[in-house]
C-alpha cells in the first residue's frame, strides 16, 4: 500500500503582502481525505473545505513570512483549537501545547490533566486547547516557514 | 377389551399469549455515540504570531477561516425484542418494538417502512400498522401515533431516538417453530445515497447535507415465532362383566379411558375434557379418576364433576409436552 499525499499550490503560497515592518501569518485549513483506488492504493488528498462534516479530518497550516526589515526574534505563533475541533497531532513540528486553556506549556507527553478524586492522568490529543510554537532563533528578514498540525471536527 | 373410537369428548385450544408486554418495556433504546459539531454552525480559526524586532513584543493576528459544518445524514435501527416474539397461528396485533435514531448532526426527519419477505424465515408476518411512541416506551393505540408515510414522519434532533412499534399479523397457517422475520427501515427524507453523497444547500443551517457511514438508511431486523400447541385425544374402553368375559353384556361395566396429549413449544390454557355418558348405560358414581386419583361427582374444588348427562374434568393450563389422563366409568342397563 502506497501513499501519496498530494499538497495544494495554495499551501506553498506566502501569506499576501503585508506592510513593513510587520511578520505575515496566513492560516489555510483544509480537509484530508484518504481515497483508495481500484489497486488498492490508499490516497490522502487535501481538498479545500466546501463540505466539512463531524469526523472530517482538518490540516490546518499556516505559513509565515518576516515581511519586515529587521529579524524577528522571540518569535511564537500560537493556534488556539476551535471548540469543534479535536487536536490529532502536529506532524512532526514539535509544538508546545497546553491542555488547560493556555495557562501552562509543554510537550504533549509531558502534561497531565486533573481527575476527580486528586489525581492525574496523562493528557491525552484530544485535551489540547492550544498549539504553539516557539523559535529558539531570530527569523530573519525574508525568511519563511511553514507550521501545520491536524484535527478532527467533533 | 375393545377399543372405542374417540366420541364426545372436547377440548378447547387457547394457546397462551406471551408477555409481549414485558418486551415492550425494553423498548428504550441505548443512547447512541454523540453525533458531533451541530450542522450550521461555524468553526473559526485564527493564529497569531508575536515577535520581538527591537521595539518591544508585537503581536500579529492571521487571517481567519470561518467553516460552516454540513449536515450529515446518519440513522440507525435496532429491534428492540432481544429474543424472538411468542405468536401463534392467526394472531393479530402481534408486536415488533424498534429504536430509530438519528446519528447525524442536524434535525431530520425519517420515512419509515417495513419489509417482511426477504426471506431467511418460514413465513412473511403481514404487517398491518406502524405506530409512534408518546415516549413511554410501551404501546398503545389509544396514546400512540399511527404512523402515516408522508404525512407524519417522525423529525429527530441529533442523537435523538424514537421508539417505532410495528404491528403484524400471523397466517393462520404457520405451525408450531415457524420464525417470521420482519425488519424496519428509517430513511432520511433529505435523501438517502453511498457515504460522501452530498445534497447541495439542503443541510440544516444553509449547508449542504452528506450522506453518512450508514447511507442515511437503517435498518434492523425483528422475528416472530410460533408457539403453537396441539392436543390429541385417545380414548378406550375396557368392559369387565361378573362372567369374567369382556362381553359388555347387561350389567358388565364400561372403564373408559381418554387420554388427552399436547404437543408443540406453546400451552394449551383452559384445556377441558367432556364427555357425555353414552345412551342404554348409566353412569358409575364417584368413578372419576385424573392421574390416577380420584375426583368426586360435586362442582366443587377438585377437577372433575358429573351433572347427570356428561362428566367433565377441567385440565386448566397444560404445556407442551405433557399428557393427562382420565377415566370413569358406566353401567350397561
Amino acid at each position: 500500500m502506497r501513499t501519496a499525499l498530494f499538497l495544494l499550490l495554495a499551501m506553498l503560497a506566502p501569506g499576501q503582502a503585508f506592510a513593513a515592518n510587520q511578520v505575515a501569518l496566513d492560516n489555510a485549513v483544509f480537509v484530508e481525505r484518504v481515497s483508495t483506488d481500484a489497486q488498492g492504493k490508499q490516497r490522502i488528498l487535501l481538498e479545500e473545505p466546501k463540505v466539512v462534516v463531524p469526523g472530517d479530518r482538518l490540516v490546518f497550516v499556516l505559513n509565515y513570512r518576516n515581511a519586515g526589515a529587521q529579524p524577528a526574534d522571540k518569535f511564537v505563533i500560537t493556534n488556539p483549537m476551535p471548540s469543534a475541533v479535536r487536536f490529532a497531532d502536529a506532524g512532526d513540528t514539535r509544538p508546545f501545547v497546553s491542555v488547560d486553556g493556555g495557562k501552562q506549556w509543554g510537550l504533549l507527553a509531558d502534561l497531565s490533566v486533573p481527575m476527580e478524586g486528586g489525581s492525574r492522568r496523562a493528557a491525552q490529543p484530544a485535551d489540547v486547547t492550544h498549539v504553539r510554537w516557539a523559535f529558539q532563533k531570530p527569523i530573519p528578514v525574508g525568511g519563511t516557514g511553514k507550521l501545520m498540525f491536524r484535527g478532527v471536527v467533533k | 377389551m375393545m377399543i372405542a373410537p374417540v366420541g364426545g369428548a372436547k377440548h378447547r385450544l387457547l394457546p397462551s399469549c406471551s408477555i409481549i408486554a414485558v418486551l415492550a418495556a425494553l423498548a428504550l433504546s441505548a443512547q447512541a455515540e454523540a453525533a458531533g459539531t451541530r450542522a450550521g454552525s461555524t468553526i473559526s480559526n485564527t493564529a497569531s504570531a508575536s515577535f520581538d524586532t527591537g521595539g518591544g513584543t508585537t503581536t500579529v493576528d492571521s487571517n481567519r477561516v470561518d467553516l460552516l459544518v454540513d449536515e450529515l445524514l446518519d440513522v440507525t435501527v435496532d429491534s428492540s425484542n432481544p429474543a424472538d416474539v411468542p405468536t401463534t397461528p392467526g394472531a393479530t396485533g402481534q408486536l415488533l418494538t424498534f429504536s430509530v435514531t438519528n446519528n447525524g448532526n442536524g434535525v431530520e426527519a425519517f420515512g419509515l417502512t417495513t419489509i417482511a419477505n426477504a426471506g431467511g424465515d418460514n413465513y412473511d408476518p403481514a404487517v398491518t400498522q406502524i405506530y409512534l411512541d408518546n415516549g413511554d416506551g410501551l404501546f398503545d393505540a389509544g396514546t400512540d401515533t399511527l404512523y402515516t408515510p408522508g404525512a407524519n414522519d417522525p423529525s429527530l434532533s441529533p442523537d435523538q431516538s424514537v421508539t417505532v412499534f410495528v404491528l403484524a399479523t400471523t397466517p393462520g397457517t404457520v405451525v408450531d417453530g415457524n420464525r417470521g422475520i420482519v425488519s424496519l427501515v428509517a430513511a432520511a427524507k433529505t435523501g438517502t445515497g453511498d457515504p460522501g453523497d452530498s445534497f447541495a444547500g439542503q443541510g440544516e443551517g444553509g449547508g449542504d447535507a452528506v450522506v453518512g457511514s450508514t447511507g442515511a438508511d437503517g435498518q434492523d431486523a425483528g422475528a416472530f415465532v410460533v408457539s403453537a400447541a396441539t392436543v390429541t385425544l385417545v380414548k378406550s374402553a375396557v368392559v369387565t362383566n361378573s362372567l369374567g368375559t369382556t362381553d359388555p353384556v347387561p350389567g358388565a361395566t364400561i372403564t373408559y379411558t381418554i387420554v388427552a396429549t399436547v404437543a408443540g413449544s406453546g400451552s394449551v390454557i383452559g384445556l377441558a375434557i367432556t364427555d357425555n355418558i353414552p345412551a342404554d348405560t348409566s353412569y358409575v358414581p364417584g368413578s372419576i379418576t385424573l392421574g390416577g386419583s380420584g375426583l368426586s361427582d360435586a362442582a366443587d374444588a377438585d377437577a372433575g364433576d358429573y351433572n347427570g348427562t356428561r362428566v367433565n374434568v377441567a385440565l386448566g393450563t397444560v404445556a407442551g409436552g405433557q399428557t393427562r389422563t382420565v377415566t370413569f366409568q358406566t353401567k350397561i342397563d
